[in-house]
């Protein structure tokens, strides 16, 4: 397999690297980029846990190779620190006790910021449409609504 | 888990080296748009892929365009970009009605139409729209082009009508050309992101001409022809719908997996084409002045 040169951000900085083809982006980030918060859950697209924004849109990082992250911005909760909504989003979980294990939180975090940059009054029903396909296995939800519901702009 | 198949990784920029490409390897290159299927298969070794021809830098197929009451959709555009179009939600409501069942947000964000009706699933959501809207789909090789409609598309599980030189170029859908209403109904084991265990696209017009497509009740999404032939230019009341399922249980065939058994699909089919149609009754008689968005609740 030829090794492909790929140049793209990630969390605001620019990152160079020789990748294989069959690299997934999420093995890419956690164990070249030592970005752990992207969680390798199902590895097919169901559970949500490895969430990141490319290019201001959530995407499945293990359905995504990581050649094709080729000039693309890539944002995890590591990043968090730079956008204002996700640190509030993270303040609200912390407040609802919206998570418990933590392993869905950084992709719930992630799909969450997508929804209100895109819809700032997002209602319950957006959210709980925007979160699911995010799993949570301890929560039940609520809380992880009420959170998000709380950032929500009335 | 990592992805133990070995590939090479193509990022094509011209349509000419695409095209050229794809006629050298055959099917031993698969084409890579969303990826949302593909990686899968190939993480789960059941792609014999040597290649992946990478689509999304090439010119003129990212995009939705509406002229002269014909929609394309370009091979690389996703559900995302379905359910933000207010030219599908206003013209072709079924297509964005069934863009929103599928999967989840972050799936939708990669996973393409032309992906979709590629992978061919019998559960494909975004067939039954494209079989109601009459689809065709533009097919480019190294020498010819061509169109072939919705109809003969798909020819058995996860098999479809496209040569091992061809790449989907775009879908084009003709809105149709006088006042029709639309429901699609998806059944699945949960609300948020499931397969469905069966669905119905339905669409009727002024002259009660009907049309019936299902997902996951038979080999291939399809039209249920009979059953239309004979609805055309009746009333759906109870004695029509009974009738009409008597005649769709002959056109089904469903078989039973993990998400539901055969007979279950059966009985379910009947009880859906009932309350897809009443709704796309209701729909028409509500008053709206042409279709589109007010008949979505």
């Amino acid at each position: 397999m030829k090794t492909h040169d790929i140049e793209f951000k990630l969390n605001g900085e620019k990152i160079k690297a020789s990748v294989k083809p069959n690299r997934s982006l999420l093995d890419f980030l956690r164990n070249e980029m030592g970005i752990k918060s992207p969680k390798v859950g199902c590895d097919r697209g169901d559970c949500g846990a490895c969430t990141v924004l490319m290019n201001g849109k959530t995407v499945r990082s293990c359905l995504v190779l990581a050649v094709e992250a080729d000039g693309c911005e890539i944002v995890t909760t590591e990043g968090a620190n730079k956008n204002k909504l996700t640190q509030k989003l993270q303040k609200k979980f912390h407040e609802k006790n919206a998570f418990q294990c933590g392993f869905c939180a950084p992709g719930v975090i992630l799909s969450a910021t997508e929804l209100l940059t895109e819809n700032p009054k997002a209602g319950r029903e957006e959210i709980k449409e925007a979160i699911s396909g995010n799993l949570c296995r301890c929560t039940g939800y609520e809380p992880i609504v009420d959170a998000i519901e709380k950032t929500a702009k009335k | 888990m990592p992805i133990t198949a070995e590939f090479e990784y193509e990022k094509v920029k011209t349509w000419r080296d695409a095209l050229a490409l794809k006629s050298a390897k055959g099917s031993a290159a698969k084409i890579l748009a969303g990826g949302t299927d593909l990686i899968v298969l190939l993480r789960e070794n059941h792609s014999s892929a040597q290649m992946l021809i990478d689509l999304k830098g090439l010119p003129g197929i990212s995009g939705i365009s509406f002229k002269n009451g014909v929609l394309t959709i370009g091979a690389n555009v996703t559900f995302s970009d379905l359910i933000k179009s207010q030219t599908v939600k206003k013209y072709f409501p079924a297509l964005w009605e069934a863009s929103q069942t599928v999967a989840s947000v972050g799936v939708r964000n990669r996973a393409t139409v032309a992906g979709n009706i590629c992978s061919a699933v019998p559960c494909a959501d975004s067939a039954g729209p494209l079989l109601v809207y009459d689809a065709e789909i533009n097919l480019l090789s190294e020498n010819e082009s061509r169109k072939v409609p919705i109809e003969k598309w798909f020819t058995g599980p996860k098999k479809t009508a496209m040569e091992p030189k061809e790449i989907l170029h775009s879908i084009e859908l003709k809105y149709p050309s006088s006042k029709t209403a639309c429901a699609y109904l998806k059944l699945s084991r949960y609300e948020g992101e499931d397969l469905a265990q069966a669905s119905f696209t339905v669409t009727l017009d002024c002259d009660k001409n009907y049309k019936i497509a299902f997902g996951s009740l038979a080999p291939t999404p399809r039209r249920a022809y009979k059953t239309e032939k004979f609805l055309k230019g009746k009333k759906i009341n109870e004695e029509t719908l009974n009738e009409a399922c008597k005649i769709l249980e002959t056109e089904i065939s469903p078989i039973s997996d993990l998400r539901s058994s055969k007979e279950y699909r059966i009985h379910m089919a009947k009880v859906m084409l009932k309350r897809a149609l009443e709704k796309a009754v209701s729909r028409y008689y509500k008053g709206i002045p042409h279709y589109g968005e007010g008949m979505i609740e």
